[in-house]
C-alpha cells in the first residue's frame, strides 16, 4: 500500500476528521466562540511527507502535502529553484496551501494559488481524486486547484501535490526610506515587494545583481538606503480598508494589511455566501472535513 | 409535440423581447445559423433566440427568462473559440456580449482596469498605449477575441510563459449566475475572503454563468526587450535548447517554435527572414531591465550554439523584431494557402519530451496519409499540431479525426494534458476519461452543480455525457485572423 492509500484509509469514509500540518495557524478560520476540531469526536490525520520528484527543466516538483516547507526549500535550492510558498517556521506544504496566504514577494513571484498545478486528495467520501494536471500550462476541465488553495481543508484533504517552481534570484536586497510607496513604484520596474508602515517605505529588489544594483542606485537618489530586511510584521492579517491602523504595515501592491490587533472579517454578499455554501455542501455533504473551520472567517 | 415546442419558443421570445426590447432579439434563420458555430470544427449546433445584450441587467434578464422557461443559455463573444465552447446545444438562448464593449475604468496608479466582456483583447492594450502598462494575455486571435472569451477559456498566448495565463490577470469579475443573481467574485486589490470562486470561474467556459464586468490587472511594459531567432537542422536540438534555457534559470518572456513545414508556408508571405532549409526555428524573447536582458541574450545564444543552433540572430531594432513576430503571428493565415482545410490542435506535454512527442505525432499522422506541421509555445510545452487537408477528398475527415485522437493519445502517454489554452468545449469532452478517473470527474461535476443547479448554463460542454451536440468534424476553414 502506498502513502496515498494509507492516507486515504486513515481519513476513511465517515466521522469528523481534521488534517494537521505544522499547526502554525491552527485557529485560522475558526470562530472565537467555538473550539474547532477539539474533542474526541474529531480525528486528527496527517498527510504524507517527502519529495517525490523535482524536475528542474520542467520547473515542477511533486511532494507530499505533509512535507515541511523548509525541507522542500532545501531540496529545491540544490538546483537553484524555489516555490512561491512561505509560512511561519514549522509550516508544511499542505498547510500553507490550505491557508492560501501569499508571500510579500507576490508581485514578483506570483500568488500561492498560482503555485498548485495538481493535487491528489481524499474527498469526504473517503475516495482519492485528482485535481489539475502535471504540466505548467493546463486548461483541461475545471480548475479545482484554485478552489482548494485557501479552502482550509473544508472541501478535500490534500495528500500529494505538484507545484510550480521558479529560479531563485541571483541577488536580493531590502531598502527603506521616508518616501511614499508610489514614488518607489514609479522608480523601479517590478519590485518584488513594497511595504508601507505609515512613515517609511520598504522595498525588496531581486534579480540579476546588475539589475538590482541599477535599481538600488535609482532608489538611493530618492533617499532610500539598504536595510537588513523588512520591518517585523505584526501578527494579524487584514485587508486594506483605506486607513493604516497604529502599528500596521501594508503590502502595497497586494492590499494585505498586517496589524497588531485582530480585525473582523469583511462582510460577504449573501449570494456569494450561498454559492460558497453550495460548493462546500457539494464536496462535503456531511460536514465531516475540518468542521468548525470557515474560510470566510479569515480576514485576508 | 412540435407545435408545443414552437408555442414554448414563442412565449420565450415574447418574454425576451419584453425584457430587453424586440429589436435586440433575433429569431430569424440568418442569425441562428450565424451563431450556430464558432471557429472550431464543430458543426450542427442549433441556436435558439439570439439576444444582443448591452448591460448587466440585459444579461441577467435574458438568463432569468431562459431558465424560467427551462431553456438553456450560452454566452457568446467574438466566436473565435476553437473547441466549440460557444456552439449552442439544446437550442439555447444565445446571449451575445459583443455590444458590451466599453472600457469602463482605467486606474493607472493601481494598475487596474474594469472592462465589459465584449472588449477586444488588443483594443485594451491599444487603449493603454503610452501609459507604460499593457494587458499581458496575448492569444494569437487577440485582434478579434474578446476579454469575456479570454475569461471563459482562461486564454493564453506566447507571453504567458513569463506572465501567466488569463487567470493570473483577472482580479475580480461581476457575474450573472445561472439563477440570474448578480455577484462580484474576487476583489480589486486583495484576494477575496473565502473560496477562490473567481479562480474557478475563469476557464469555466460559460458553464458557471456570464461575466458582465471584468477587473484586470495591468502589467508594466518592460524597460528592455530583445528578440532572438535561432535555427536548427534537427527539431530535437531546438527542443533541448528550450529545456536547457529553463534549467539554467532563465524564464524568457516567450519561447516559440515552428517546424520546417510552417516556415516554408510562412516565409514567402511574410519575409521574416526564417531560413527555409532549417528543421526548426525558435523565437526567444527576453525582457526586463537592460543589464539582465543583455546577460540573458548572451546566455540564450550560448545555450543555442551548444545545442547545435546553426545561426543565432538577435533582432537589431524594433522593425526586425516586429518582422520576426509577424511570421509567428500570421502562421495560420499562411497555412490556409497550402490546403483548403485545417484543424488546429492544442495539447501540453512536459517540455523535456517535446522532441519525441513531435516525432511520434509526425509518424502517426503520416501513417494516416495526412500532413501535419507544428507551431507552438515551446517554453511551456504547449503543442499546436496543425493538420492540413482538402475536405473535399473522400474519406479525409475520418482520417483527420483519427489523427486528432492519435495526437491526444501520444500527448497523454507522455504525461501531458488535453488542452493548454483552447479549452475542452465539445471538441475534447470525450477524451476527458482518458485523463481523469470517474472520481476526478465527479469532483468537477460537484463544482458545476454548485454554480448551475439546474444544468442550463452552456450544457453538454467540458464534462463527458451521453448526450450529443453537433458533429466534431464540421467542414470548412477557420476565418482569417482568428486562431490559437
Amino acid at each position: 500500500m502506498n502513502a496515498m492509500e494509507r492516507f486515504r484509509d486513515e481519513v476513511g469514509a465517515d466521522g469528523a476528521v481534521c488534517v494537521r500540518g505544522g499547526g502554525t495557524r491552527w485557529t485560522l478560520g475558526t470562530s472565537p466562540y467555538v473550539e474547532a476540531d477539539e474533542g474526541p469526536e474529531v480525528r486528527v490525520v496527517t498527510a504524507p511527507q517527502g519529495i517525490q520528484k523535482h524536475d528542474p527543466a520542467e520547473m515542477t516538483v511533486m511532494v507530499g502535502a505533509g512535507t515541511a516547507l523548509t525541507d522542500l526549500a532545501a531540496a529545491l535550492s540544490l538546483h537553484g529553484q524555489e516555490v512561491a510558498l512561505e509560512g511561519p517556521p514549522g509550516s508544511t506544504v499542505g498547510g500553507t496551501l490550505a491557508v492560501g496566504h501569499s508571500s510579500v514577494r507576490r508581485p514578483r513571484i506570483g500568488a500561492a494559488r498560482d503555485t498548485l498545478l495538481q493535487a491528489e486528495c481524499v474527498g469526504a467520501d473517503g475516495a482519492l481524486f485528482k485535481a489539475g494536471g502535471p504540466t505548467v500550462k493546463n486548461v483541461t476541465g475545471y480548475d479545482l486547484c484554485r478552489l482548494l488553495v485557501g479552502s482550509l481543508g473544508t472541501l478535500a484533504l490534500l495528500g500529494r501535490v505538484i507545484l510550480r517552481t521558479r529560479p531563485v534570484p541571483e541577488q536580493t536586497i531590502w531598502m527603506t526610506g521616508g518616501v511614499l510607496p508610489s514614488d518607489v513604484l514609479a522608480a523601479c520596474y517590478r519590485p518584488a515587494g513594497v511595504l508601507w508602515d505609515g512613515t517609511s517605505t520598504f522595498v525588496r529588489l531581486e534579480g540579476y545583481s546588475s539589475d538590482v544594483r541599477d535599481e538600488a542606485q535609482s532608489l538611493a537618489l530618492l533617499g532610500l538606503s539598504g536595510v537588513d530586511g523588512p520591518p517585523s510584521l505584526p501578527m494579524h492579517r487584514d485587508r486594506w480598508r483605506g486607513t493604516l491602523p497604529a502599528g500596521g504595515v501594508l503590502e502595497v501592491s497586494t492590499g494585505v494589511l498586517h496589524r497588531p490587533d485582530p480585525a473582523l472579517p469583511a462582510p460577504v454578499a449573501p449570494a456569494v455566501r450561498a454559492l460558497a455554501d453550495r460548493v462546500r455542501a457539494g464536496f462535503d455533504p456531511g460536514g465531516r472535513l475540518n468542521p468548525g473551520r470557515d474560510p470566510y472567517l479569515v480576514t485576508a | 409535440m412540435a407545435a408545443e415546442t414552437d408555442r414554448g419558443t414563442d412565449l420565450l421570445v415574447a418574454d425576451l423581447e419584453a425584457a430587453i426590447g424586440s429589436e435586440r432579439v433575433a429569431v430569424g434563420g440568418g442569425a441562428r445559423r450565424l451563431y450556430s458555430r464558432d471557429s472550431s470544427m464543430i458543426a450542427g449546433g442549433r441556436a435558439g433566440p439570439v439576444c444582443f445584450a448591452e448591460s448587466t441587467d440585459d444579461v441577467a434578464a435574458c438568463v432569468r427568462v431562459a431558465t424560467a422557461h427551462g431553456r438553456a443559455f450560452v454566452a457568446r463573444g467574438a466566436g473565435t473559440g476553437l473547441s466549440g465552447g460557444a456552439v449552442p446545444c439544446n437550442e439555447p438562448v444565445v446571449i451575445v456580449t459583443t455590444r458590451m464593449n466599453r472600457i469602463l475604468e482605467v486606474d493607472l496608479d493601481r494598475r487596474l482596469a474594469w472592462v465589459e466582456p465584449g472588449v477586444v483583447n488588443l483594443d485594451l492594450t491599444r487603449h493603454l498605449a503610452g501609459s507604460g502598462l499593457h494587458f499581458a494575455p496575448d492569444p494569437s486571435s487577440q485582434q478579434a477575441c474578446t476579454i469575456g472569451g479570454n475569461v471563459a477559456n482562461n486564454a493564453g498566448g506566447p507571453h504567458c510563459l513569463a506572465y501567466g495565463v488569463t487567470s493570473a490577470h483577472v482580479v475580480a469579475l461581476e457575474v450573472v449566475l445561472p439563477d440570474g443573481s448578480v455577484v462580484v467574485l474576487g476583489d480589486e486589490l486583495c484576494d477575496a475572503t473565502g473560496y477562490d470562486l473567481r479562480g474557478v470561474f475563469v476557464g469555466s467556459e460559460g458553464t458557471f454563468g456570464i461575466a458582465t464586468r471584468i477587473a484586470v490587472r495591468l502589467t508594466p511594459d518592460p524597460p528592455a526587450v530583445r528578440t532572438l531567432l535561432l535555427d536548427f537542422m534537427d527539431i530535437a536540438d531546438a527542443a533541448e535548447t528550450v529545456s536547457a534555457i529553463i534549467a539554467a534559470g532563465v524564464v524568457p518572456a516567450a519561447m516559440e517554435m515552428m517546424d520546417q513545414g510552417v516556415v516554408a508556408a510562412v516565409e514567402p508571405f511574410v519575409g521574416a527572414g526564417y531560413p527555409l532549409d532549417a528543421a526548426a526555428v525558435l523565437i526567444v524573447e527576453l525582457d526586463g531591465l537592460p543589464a539582465g536582458v543583455s546577460l540573458e541574450v548572451d546566455l540564450v545564444a550560448e545555450m543555442g550554439r551548444a545545442h547545435g543552433a546553426r545561426t543565432v540572430r538577435v533582432a537589431a531594432d524594433e522593425e526586425e523584431r516586429a518582422r520576426i513576430w509577424k511570421g509567428r503571428k500570421n502562421a495560420f493565415g499562411a497555412i490556409a494557402h497550402i490546403k483548403p482545410g485545417y484543424y488546429l490542435h492544442d495539447t501540453v506535454v512536459p517540455r523535456t519530451r517535446l522532441a519525441e512527442v513531435v516525432a511520434e505525432i509526425n509518424e502517426a499522422v503520416e501513417r494516416l496519409d495526412l500532413i501535419v506541421m507544428h507551431v507552438f509555445h515551446a517554453g511551456d510545452g504547449n503543442l499546436h499540431p496543425l493538420l492540413v487537408f482538402d475536405p473535399r477528398e473522400p474519406g479525409v475527415m475520418d482520417r483527420v479525426a483519427a489523427a486528432g485522437e492519435e495526437i491526444v493519445r501520444i500527448s497523454l502517454a507522455a504525461g501531458g494534458v488535453l488542452s493548454g489554452e483552447h479549452g475542452i468545449g465539445l471538441e475534447k469532452r470525450r477524451f476527458m476519461p482518458m485523463l481523469f478517473t470517474p472520481a476526478d470527474l465527479a469532483a468537477q461535476l460537484r463544482l458545476r452543480r454548485a454554480f448551475d443547479t439546474q444544468g442550463l448554463a452552456n450544457p453538454l460542454k467540458i464534462l463527458p455525457t451521453s448526450a450529443s451536440c453537433g458533429d466534431v468534424m464540421g467542414l470548412g476553414t477557420v476565418p482569417e485572423g482568428v486562431w490559437t
